[in-house]
């Protein structure tokens, strides 16, 4: 079982791969690359241990697909990054989760402000009973990113602009955010996202409650964003992780059974129960 | 023939029916086998009572509401001229002196000639008029099991048949609750037309004096009917109950809501609800007995005259009673907030009070209308407290630390004790109760509005 965690991981840029004894990249090596890192992070839901020991780094402006059958624990260790765990009464998380070094967990840190830095898509879409304006804007007023209306108004645009929008709503950003199409709520979401300048989005199966052509707007969104930010995505769609992420991880019952490559994952899977994952034999 | 016998009757009826039914089904299964039968036994015997027993049942209860009407317009025709009085009314206790005589009640002093003769036409009618319903309840019973008997086949849609029934069943019932209340619209709506061709609406929706003085002085010439002192008492004692109720109401529903463990909220919950359940008459001597002089001597204290029994007084007491109608509504609105939607503000970094009253909130805010609508439309009919905490006085002022009284307060006043029905100080009553009705129904139908139209936004 311990062998399952014998990994594929890209230095600075995705591509060459060099195997390494741990999921987590050499200390010191590339420190200055690594945006997140877990190690032998564990969640309890009360007694229940849902996620058993999982550790891996990933890179700056890497996309990471988290892939799995249902309850193998993806969410909820994606859920780690951003302490939204906390919000489910009874779960707990054992282990250590660093972003750009900093233990998350630590109580010196303010998790409001995690979450600004770490910033997260959810698997339906949930706008705000507000206007698109509003609702692009709701994070940067809270955490006092403009100071007036026209500092507003360009976080706003740039923030619709990156989440390939702003053409299609430009004209009615008093409409409410819940009239717009799935799609587009979930690019509102984005949006939104992207408005408190995080450095990390999380995202929790974007597409799953989308149609195919949203899905392959939302799909191009993610490798246009990842220029900017390092982006973590669980989805169900093993074409979707194929598609757009640099390295993928699969997970089995809550455990991290393989990582690597994209490309390696889903033609030369070292593992037996990767492989019967990605050839459709369960899952 | 007494309802109780009839009853009886009808029970062993049915129950007869439910027997045949059941055999005859049993031996349609043993013929045609239980794969080729449609329904099974029970059905049959189900139907087989709605075929005789209701039949018959509606019978008698056309009797019970028609015979006697049919068998006093006999009787009235049987008397001679001489005797018959013109008046509807006095045609009426005459009427029930005769059905006093007829069954041996005993009438105050003594009965004319005349009257034991009528009395025993109506004996004679009565006596024919039930040998008739009974034998026609026989036959339509009769009827129904013999057709029962004879169409029952392993095709008899016995189950689908019942199932109907049962749905002419449910909607009767809910039919009665709109009847009624259409009822009382109808009721109102007559004697409050009947007091308007004495007082005039006019003065009556304007009037600003309230002083209708008793009957025997007649309406005329005089302006006492106007309700606006009453109508600013009833708004302005509301108004106070939802400075009360609608902060302390929603901190209760947020804190339950949002803040409480699971196990906190299964205590506080039901004993918030217990306020609902007080009567609230002892809300109303609570207020006299305490909430008033306590108030009256703060006023005292701070050399503000406040009145022991005032509109301040019945509105904090009333605001106390309608707290859990708004916390209880505003807790399932806000539990109904999907949690995706907290999620997404905490995601982005919000705090829980910020996500509260940025995000869910405004979210709920509809549903929350709604349920402040609802206490507010409860608040406007609340009588008893105003009735001993208000004070009674009909005055129009904007001072809440005065005596007041309202809309109910005068109803109450205007239709207890000796009162004469005709009269204009009798029939405002009615036209007050319509008033407050109309006002009411408004409130509620905007708030179903409200909160429908919220539900709809996450189903």
């Amino acid at each position: 079982m311990n062998m399952t965690q014998t990994l594929n991981v890209p230095m600075s840029t995705s591509g060459s791969s060099v195997k390494t004894d741990s999921g987590q990249l050499p200390a010191g090596n590339a420190s200055t690359n690594i945006k997140l890192s877990a190690s032998d992070v564990r969640v309890f839901y009360g007694q229940a241990e849902a996620l058993h020991g999982v550790s891996l780094d990933i890179v700056k402006n890497e996309v990471m697909a988290f892939i799995g059958p249902s309850g193998c624990g993806k969410s909820t260790f994606l859920r780690s990054f951003n302490r939204m765990n906390d919000t489910v009464a009874g779960a707990r998380v054992t282990g250590k989760i660093t972003v750009d070094g900093r233990d998350i967990y630590d109580p010196s840190v303010d998790v409001v402000l995690l979450r600004a830095q770490v910033g997260m898509v959810f698997q339906k879409p949930n706008p705000f009973p507000k206007s698109i304006y509003e609702n692009v804007a709701y994070g940067a007023r809270l955490h006092g990113l403009a100071a007036n209306k026209s500092d507003m108004d360009e976080v706003v645009e740039s923030s619709l602009r990156r989440a390939g929008l702003w053409e299609e709503v430009k004209d009615r950003l008093e409409a409410p955010g819940t009239g717009l199409s799935g799609g587009q709520q979930q690019r509102l979401c984005i949006a939104r996202a992207v408005a408190v300048s995080p450095d990390v989005i999380l995202m929790d199966e974007p597409c799953s409650a989308l149609d195919p052509i949203a899905t392959s707007i939302i799909e191009e969104l993610i490798t246009e964003l990842k220029k900017n930010y390092t982006i973590v995505i669980v989805t169900h769609n093993m074409q979707q992780a194929a598609r757009c992420s640099d390295r993928t991880t699969f997970f089995h019952l809550g455990d991290l059974v393989e990582i690597g490559d994209t490309a390696q994952i889903f033609t030369n899977p070292q593992q037996k129960r990767t492989e019967d994952y990605i050839t459709g034999r369960y899952g | 023939m007494n309802n109780f016998t009839v009853a009886i009757a009808l029970l062993m009826l049915a129950a007869l029916a439910y027997q045949l039914g059941l055999t005859k089904g049993r031996g349609v299964v043993a013929l045609a086998g239980h794969r080729a039968t449609h329904s099974r036994p029970g059905y049959h015997g189900a139907l087989a009572i709605l075929r005789a027993a209701v039949p018959a049942f509606v019978v008698y209860a056309l009797w019970v509401v028609f015979g006697n009407q049919v068998i006093h317009s006999l009787v009235l025709e049987s008397i001679p001229a001489e005797f018959l009085p013109q008046d509807s009314l006095q045609q009426k206790v005459m009427l029930q002196r005769l059905s006093n005589i007829a069954s041996g009640f005993g009438v105050l002093g003594d009965a004319q000639p005349y009257e034991l003769a009528a009395a025993d036409v109506m004996r004679q009618f009565q006596g024919v008029g039930e040998t008739i319903v009974t034998a026609l309840m026989a036959t339509v019973a009769a009827l129904g099991l013999f057709w029962s008997w004879r169409t029952t086949t392993a095709e008899t849609r016995a189950r689908n048949k019942v199932e109907r029934a049962i749905n002419v069943a449910l909607i009767a019932c809910s039919a009665v609750a709109i009847l009624t209340t259409i009822g009382i619209v109808m009721s109102m709506l007559g004697e409050s037309l009947r007091f308007f061709q004495m007082v005039s609406p006019t003065d009556f929706f304007f009037g600003t004096v309230w002083n209708p003085r008793f009957a025997t002085m007649g309406a005329e010439g005089q302006s006492g009917f106007g309700m606006l002192p009453l109508m600013a008492g009833t708004l302005m004692i509301s108004f106070i109950a939802m400075l009360v109720a609608v902060p302390v109401g929603l901190m209760t529903a947020i804190y339950m809501a949002e803040y409480a463990s699971s196990r906190t909220r299964s205590l506080v919950k039901p004993v918030v609800e217990v306020l609902a359940g007080i009567p609230t008459i002892v809300y109303g001597f609570f207020a006299l007995v305490t909430v008033g002089p306590i108030l009256s001597s703060i006023g005292a204290a701070i050399g503000v005259d406040i009145r022991a029994t005032s509109a301040l007084t019945a509105g904090l007491v009333m605001g106390i009673m309608i707290i859990p109608f708004i916390s209880s509504l505003s807790d399932d609105i806000l539990t109904q907030v999907p949690k995706t939607m907290r999620d997404g503000s905490l995601a982005l970094g919000g705090t829980k009070s910020e996500t509260i009253i940025k995000v869910v909130l405004p979210a709920a805010l509809p549903g929350i209308v709604g349920a402040i609508l609802l206490a507010l439309s409860r608040a406007i009919g609340e009588t008893m407290i105003v009735v001993l905490a208000a004070g009674n006085s009909p005055v129009l002022t904007a001072n809440p630390f005065e005596a007041v009284s309202t809309v109910t307060v005068s109803i109450v006043n205007q239709l207890t004790g000796d009162q004469d029905f005709a009269s204009a100080q009798s029939l405002v009553a009615f036209a007050l109760g319509l008033t407050l009705f109309v006002m009411t129904l408004i409130l509620n139908v905007i708030a179903l509005v409200i909160v429908r139209k919220y539900r709809e936004q996450y189903e």
